[in-house]
């Protein structure tokens, strides 16, 4: 099949490349780009561990072609800290509360919540929840997932981050 | 299991005559494709293998959300995310906003689209059942014109609608349902992003106790989504009492034919579709000012 020319912006980065159509966008953030924070977990739409953000909306790259994607603007995990490497709040929030254990849907969780708190400030625990709902964690039980958020809106607000009572 | 799809040619008409044009001269084999939350896992499953992938995101006449006279106007290509986030949905037809944040999750929601759902003609999915509730019209376009089809008469079987190959449906027409009117959609489902073991869609007017006008949908409970006529006409004119309700679940429960499936046995799923009724009915009285 002939391949076709997609442009997008990845992490800041404008990329050119050619892909097959039938390209799925994770194959080519991983493959083609060698961006492999974005994983792939389970490959049905279900689990969100491919999860990065495309125009404001943050989507399953394993259930969208890359030609979908092509004048889009992307952002994925590798697009998180500065370029001095400081760590994004988000990030500082998964490590100060052990927001993470094998690390597996760490990447998809972070650029969810990054837009989440872009749309949402300061969000309850339920909306942080609800919020998070299409990422699967199988290690954590989402407790300290859900402290990593607060603690970044809260770090991103200015304000005290307070530890919800057990 | 494959999850890599068969190989096809990528479309993307920037106008919806070019679309047309395109789902016309290529045939049967050319698909279009919306959020493609359905139809891409068909592919990577092998379950579907269009040659031709005719891409209607960049069609801007498919988008946006506008009232023409008593209508709320919705184009195709408006997401799930749209619909939750927009104020005119949520002042006039609350109960698609409802339904809306009970489909899958946040991320198949910035990508699935209010056309995708109901012209798929999944059982699974929800919007159909609260279109035949609301007696919602979808607007078709194909090469010999545009006509509309009342969600009533659109569902024929599983993934059997009355659009024909290279109709798109571009737009869903809903008349606004009278202000003060009672609404609700009840879900059971295992898990989020899983369809619905059962649900039912309730959209009443009330005059003082008494229930003016009801109209009954239900989700995932036949090859095709229900329109609970009988169920809606015994409840008509009565300030419903237990022994009412009870008869109105009934007449609903009858015409279901659910599949036993993992997510239970054919009876207990009739059943669900009962306890969904009953539940969403109370909530929509509830809600409804006289």
């Amino acid at each position: 099949m002939a391949k076709t020319q997609i442009a997008m912006k990845v992490n800041g980065k404008a990329v050119d490349a050619l892909v097959e159509p039938r390209t799925l966008l994770i194959h080519f953030l991983r493959e083609q780009l060698n961006l492999t924070g974005p994983h792939i977990g389970c490959d049905t739409s279900h689990c969100g561990a491919c999860t990065v953000d495309l125009d404001g909306k943050s989507v399953k790259s394993c259930t969208l072609f890359a030609v979908q994607a092509s004048g889009g603007d992307i952002r994925t995990i590798e697009g998180m800290a500065a370029a001095d490497g400081t760590l994004h709040a988000l990030q500082e929030g998964f490590r100060e509360m052990h927001g993470l254990q094998c690390g597996f849907c760490t990447p998809g969780m972070i650029v969810r919540a990054w837009r989440l708190l872009q749309e949402n400030p300061s969000p309850s625990e339920e909306e942080i929840r609800f919020g998070i709902s299409g990422n699967l964690c199988r290690c954590t039980g989402y407790q300290n997932i859900v402290k990593a958020i607060q603690y970044a809106a809260a770090k991103l607000n200015g304000t005290a981050f307070q530890e919800a009572a057990e | 299991m494959p999850v890599i799809p068969g190989s096809f040619a990528y479309h993307r008409p920037d106008s919806l005559t070019q679309a047309v044009a395109l789902l016309a001269d290529l045939g049967e084999e050319a698909r279009p494709l919306a959020g493609g939350h359905s139809l891409i896992p068909m592919m990577k499953l092998r379950l579907a293998t269009p040659e031709h992938l005719v891409d209607l995101a960049g069609i801007v006449d498919l988008k946006g959300i506008r009232t023409d006279g008593s209508d709320i106007v919705i184009g195709a290509m408006t997401t799930q995310h749209e619909l939750v986030g927009s104020d005119l949905v949520a002042a006039k037809v609350p109960i698609l906003r409802e339904t809306s944040l009970l489909i899958a999750d946040p991320q198949v929601r910035y990508v699935g689209t209010l056309g995708g759902n109901v012209a798929n003609g999944d059982p699974g999915n929800d919007m159909p059942a609260v279109m035949l509730c609301l007696g919602a019209s979808y607007d078709v376009t194909g090469k010999s014109g545009e006509r509309r089809i009342a969600a009533r008469e659109f569902y024929q079987g599983a993934y059997f609608t009355a659009l024909e190959p290279g109709e798109i449906l571009t737009a869903v027409r809903i008349p606004v349902p009278a202000a003060g009117h009672g609404y609700a959609y009840e879900k059971l489902k295992r898990k989020i992003g899983d369809y619905a073991t059962a649900a039912a869609a309730v959209v009443l007017t009330v005059s003082g106790d008494t229930i003016a006008t009801c109209s009954i949908g239900l989700t995932n409970l036949a090859e095709t989504p229900l329109w609970a006529e009988e169920a809606a006409k015994i409840l008509v004119g009565s300030a419903p009492d237990a022994a009412t309700v009870k008869k109105a679940v009934a007449a609903a429960e009858a015409i279901t034919a659910p599949a036993s499936d993992g997510r239970g046995p054919a009876h207990y799923r009739t059943k669900m579709a009962g306890v969904m009724l009953a539940r969403a009915l109370a909530r929509a009285q509830a809600r409804a000012r006289a």
